[in-house]
């Protein structure tokens, strides 16, 4: 959708944008961030701080920055997108520069007081900028193969850059994430059969090349993946987290252990029990109500957004609810699956429940992006 | 770019399609993650619960305290003591050398404890405590507790641990308890979970051993909750144990004290036996040891010096020391030959000083012989030429049916360690053991308690306790509090008669100028006491020591010469208490053990006190006295035989 195309009689202006944003969106993102205060509250021991009270700061200052994004005349976020991937790809060959490490990885970017995670920031650019080439592309060449690997080439470069870092969770993200736009734009069905063969191959090639000299992986990530494959070969070591995990959710049962009655977490068996594995309290404390009631409310934010998408006329817009949600799908997925060790220990957090800032802030960006998308989605004749 | 409206249906209509599709994907791996979630979460919820229950409660046991070992009058034998003691935990220490350091300036630890404790600290888990000194004195814990800030993980606690007030005086009765060892636990079918308790103190030996399961008591039990590095959080539950039970013995404290110190310097032994009850009043084993040192972990130097004494200290000779009764047995001999009407006993037999038996010479102990001698006079000066015939007229097989009857050859159910059934020789044990015929020789050896007759001093007591009562008298060590009445003990069914020839030969031994005793008689009214003495062989003289001049066993090495034995009842009238003594290698019957058992028979009539010089021969009081203030420095002072129990 170019400027040319912004129909200004049937698009909403001004403060009459309010009346058009996805209210039951916003109710259901409440939702969830509220699940994860009060888990938040739960693993300090009942306690707003360290984690509770900040990431209730961070949620707010979230809805503000998806207001404010909402409110942008979606042209203008299809106008900038290629400079905002070009700039997320800077940061990120900064990051290999000139980065600090911590936790054994590179992943932040030190401008001064700021510190910024552009494997962050690169989840949204990548589907920003995917949504609109497939916008700007003849729709007839869509599935023309040298297009397909531009496309292609769009998510994979900050996917191999933040692999460098390495950061296997977030660089798996945005390459899904890239991909789900791909697929959703309609290229031919032989490049996605193409790519799980390549895919398969290239797997068995990350585990054939074990322990040789052109091994692909860091040796932790193969001790995670080896964890994965049988968590009790080494309950203290490397499966220590799954099995741990899997232990306390399972211990939850219907309804849980109550409030603040987590013994698992409290007691640190759980690694990272704020963070990644936030979701293993959820399930020990409220049990299979409260753990199935938040991947309900996930999959509400999904439909919701689908359905956003389905009405959208908008080719960028579309692209863009099914790429921002297609990533939110994976978030949870992926985190979900991993604590209850159907997945391997890779560092994705359960979106707007796990503390963390930037992740919070660039998923808020991304449903703003949304709301954009549904506030300025041209209105169907009636 | 520009799109006609049928591009934008076109892209419109791709896009509803594929995001359906991924749609109906994505809610495919959410059912599959609520699906896998309700199978945690609700079929295996049992399971994982549990696991949890696992990872985060630690159950710990509390040991019990041990109970409480007693004389007869309350005076404590074995008790609990406060144990002061320095425990250090790696995690808190930080720099553990550094703290061992300052430690060992402060209470004196040899290089071995720091290396031990620095050892245990890296072999356990960084939170688990290690006891780095015991034992430690009010000022040492006092100064630990004072620089506990440069002390960092260093804590001092109290514990408790067994200790003997009494120390080496009934060592060989109570025994004494130890670290629990392998070989402790496979000897029991169902070990209690409290002895894996590091450093538990198990019963080693004596009443301690015998009796561990009532002594041990029960652990109560501490629910803990740990966090994943296994540091105590908070206490669940506490359930406290039961204190082990309390015993108390048959044994008097100070009746022990004076028979230990009246065999010191000895290898001997000394029983004495409450006559209508079986009780056992003392039973002393010289030289003893002590067994508080094994408590703490006996030295090797220590342990070395006890095993290489030849005198044997760790050996309880009063029910583990086997010896030929000697004379001691002629009552059995004489007893059987009434019981086979082989001798109506006033009968008398001549003792030329030998007798030749089947092609071989046995000799009398005088070698002059005895002249004509009836049972009383055989008995009370010990004639053997008297005893050969008669064991020959009644044959060994009523001689063991005696023995038995006496209390002879039988092993008694006492709770302590290592009681010997000693050994009652019959033709069949021979047979089987010896794989040869018995031999009338046999019956003749027997006869006078020789050949392959062996007995312990506490037989021997029991013994004579059964001929001074004419009861079955069974040995007793454990009293039973609520037992206010007398035990009914079973008669033996002696026929008077023979009984009042026997206990008349017993009266003369002592109490006649011709006994073997009479040096050893007592003068005071009421207490008189009737007895036997003995001498065993334990090597004969050969012929290339006579040449070489030896002929009287002081010429002899010490561990060659013959054993002194002395049984005896008290009062002679009316018996109370029956006393056995056996001294290894102490040659004479009348010159080494009976002054002993007089003695210790005068102080067991005497409350265990010293007895009075009354009760002694006017001529030897001046003498008797003298070793009396000997005695007497090494006697316990009352004070530490005071009744601690009400």
């Amino acid at each position: 959708m170019s400027y040319l195309e912004y129909n200004t009689r049937r698009m909403p202006a001004g403060l009459a944008k309010v009346l058009y944003v996805n209210w039951p969106l916003v109710a259901l993102l409440i939702l969830v961030a509220s699940y994860g205060v009060v888990m938040l509250y739960s693993v300090a021991g009942g306690n707003l701080h360290p984690w509770a009270e900040p990431q209730l700061k961070r949620f707010a200052f979230g809805l503000v920055i998806m207001f404010v994004v909402a409110f942008v005349p979606l042209w203008l976020w299809r106008s900038i997108s290629g400079l905002a991937y070009a700039v997320s790809v800077l940061l990120l060959l900064g990051v290999e520069f000139f980065g600090s490490v911590g936790m054994g990885a590179k992943r932040w970017l030190e401008l001064g007081p700021l510190r910024l995670q552009p494997s962050e920031l690169a989840k949204v650019t990548t589907i920003m900028a995917l949504a609109a080439f497939y916008d700007w592309l003849d729709l007839k060449k869509t599935s023309r193969i040298l297009w397909v690997v531009l496309a292609t080439l769009i998510a994979l470069v900050p996917t191999l850059l933040v692999l460098r870092q390495p950061d296997l969770g977030t660089a798996m993200l945005i390459l899904l994430g890239g991909g789900v736009v791909i697929f959703a734009s309609g290229v031919h069905w032989g490049y996605f059969a193409a790519l799980i063969a390549t895919g398969a191959g290239l797997v068995t090639a990350v585990l054939q090349s074990r322990g040789t000299e052109w091994q692909i992986l860091k040796d932790y990530q193969y001790r995670r993946i080896d964890a994965f494959l049988d968590p009790t070969l080494d309950p203290l070591g490397a499966g220590y987290h799954i099995n741990q995990s899997m232990i306390a959710l399972g211990s939850g049962g219907w309804s849980g252990r109550g409030f603040m009655e987590g013994t698992q977490a409290r007691l640190n068996f759980l690694p990272e029990k704020h963070t990644d594995f936030i979701f293993t309290t959820l399930a020990e404390e409220f049990g299979f109500v409260g753990a199935s009631s938040l991947l309900i409310l996930y999959m509400m934010v999904m439909g919701v957004c689908l359905l956003s998408a389905l009405r959208s006329t908008s080719r960028f817009g579309a692209l863009l609810i099914v790429g921002v949600t297609g990533t939110f799908f994976l978030y949870f997925a992926v985190n979900m699956a991993m604590v209850m060790g159907l997945a391997p220990v890779v560092g994705v957090p359960l979106p707007l429940v796990s503390y963390g800032g930037s992740a919070m802030i660039v998923l808020m960006v991304g449903f703003g992006l949304v709301q954009s998308a549904h506030i300025h989605r041209a209105r169907l004749p009636s | 770019m520009k799109r006609t409206e049928r591009e934008k249906e076109f892209s419109h209509r791709v896009i509803s399609r594929r995001g359906l599709l991924l749609g109906g994907l994505q809610l495919g791996v959410a059912g599959t993650l609520l699906w896998k979630l309700r199978d945690m979460q609700l079929n295996q919820a049992e399971q994982f619960h549990l696991l949890a229950e696992e990872n985060r409660i630690n159950l710990r046991l509390l040991p019990p305290v041990r109970g409480l070992i007693y004389d007869r009058n309350g005076v404590l034998l074995a008790g609990n003591e406060q144990n002061y003691r320095v425990v250090m935990k790696r995690d808190d220490a930080g720099d553990i050398d550094l703290v061992l350091a300052r430690l060992a300036r402060l209470i004196g630890l040899s290089d071995e404890d720091i290396e031990r404790a620095r050892r245990d600290m890296l072999r356990n888990r960084p939170f688990v405590p290690v006891t780095v000194a015991e034992r430690l004195s009010w000022d040492e814990i006092s100064s630990v507790a004072a620089n506990a800030p440069a002390l960092p993980g260093v804590t001092p606690e109290m514990g408790l641990s067994r200790y003997y007030p009494l120390y080496k005086d009934t060592a060989h009765v109570v025994g004494y308890v130890g670290p629990v060892s392998e070989r402790d636990l496979e000897a029991l079918e169902a070990p209690d979970p409290v002895l894996m308790i590091p450093r538990f103190q198990i019963g080693k030996s004596g009443v301690e051993r015998m009796q561990d399961d009532v002594l041990r008591g029960r652990a109560g039990s501490q629910r803990v909750e740990v966090n994943a590095v296994g540091r105590v959080m908070r206490e669940l539950d506490r359930v406290e144990g039961t204190p082990g039970g309390n015993l108390h013995l048959t044994i008097d404290a100070k009746l022990q004290n004076y028979a230990l110190e009246r065999l010191h310097g000895q290898s001997a032994a000394a029983v004495v036996i409450d006559v209508p009850t079986g009780d056992i009043l003392a039973l002393a084993s010289g030289p003893s040891f002590d067994p508080n040192l094994f408590v703490r972990g006996i030295s090797s130097p220590d342990f070395s010096a006890l095993l290489d004494n030849d005198h044997r200290p760790l050996v309880n000779k009063t029910v583990q020391g086997l010896y030929p009764p000697g004379s001691t047995f002629k009552m059995v001999t004489a007893l059987a030959a009434l019981e086979d009407a082989a001798t109506d006993g006033r009968e008398t037999v001549f003792c030329p000083g030998h007798m030749d038996v089947a092609g071989n010479r046995f000799h009398c102990w005088r070698r002059g012989g005895h002249g004509r001698v009836g049972m009383v006079a055989a008995l009370s000066q010990s004639c053997d030429v008297y005893f050969y015939e008669m064991a020959q007229r009644c044959g060994i097989d009523k001689i063991n049916a005696m023995s038995a009857r006496l209390g002879l050859g039988i092993r008694y159910d006492l709770p302590i360690t290592s009681v010997s059934a000693g050994l009652n020789p019959t033709r069949d044990w021979k047979r089987r053991n010896r794989n040869a015929e018995w031999l009338i020789g046999d019956t003749v050896n027997a006869s006078i308690g020789q050949g392959f007759v062996l007995a312990t001093p506490l037989q021997l007591a029991v013994m004579t306790a059964r001929l001074a009562s004419n009861k079955a008298v069974l040995p007793r060590l454990l009293r039973d509090p609520l037992e206010r009445a007398e035990r009914e003990v079973a008669s033996l069914d002696l026929r008077p008669e023979w009984l009042r020839l026997i206990r008349r030969g017993m009266f003369e031994t002592v109490n006649d100028q011709r006994g073997t005793a009479y040096s050893s008689r007592v003068v005071s009214e009421g207490q008189v006491m009737a007895g036997k003495t003995g001498t065993s062989q334990v090597f004969s003289i050969t012929r290339a020591e006579r040449e070489a001049g030896i002929r009287r066993q002081e010429d002899l090495p010490w561990n060659r010469r013959n054993h002194a034995l002395f049984v005896d009842y008290a009062p002679a009238d009316d018996p109370r208490v029956a006393v056995a003594i056996v001294v290894e290698h102490g040659m004479g019957g009348s010159s080494a053990a009976a002054p002993i058992g007089r003695d210790i028979t005068l102080a067991a009539l005497n409350g265990g006190t010293v007895p009075p010089l009354s009760a002694y021969p006017a001529p030897q009081r001046n003498r008797i006295r003298a070793e009396q203030i000997e005695l007497e420095e090494r006697l316990r002072p009352p004070e530490a035989l005071r009744v601690s129990r009400a």
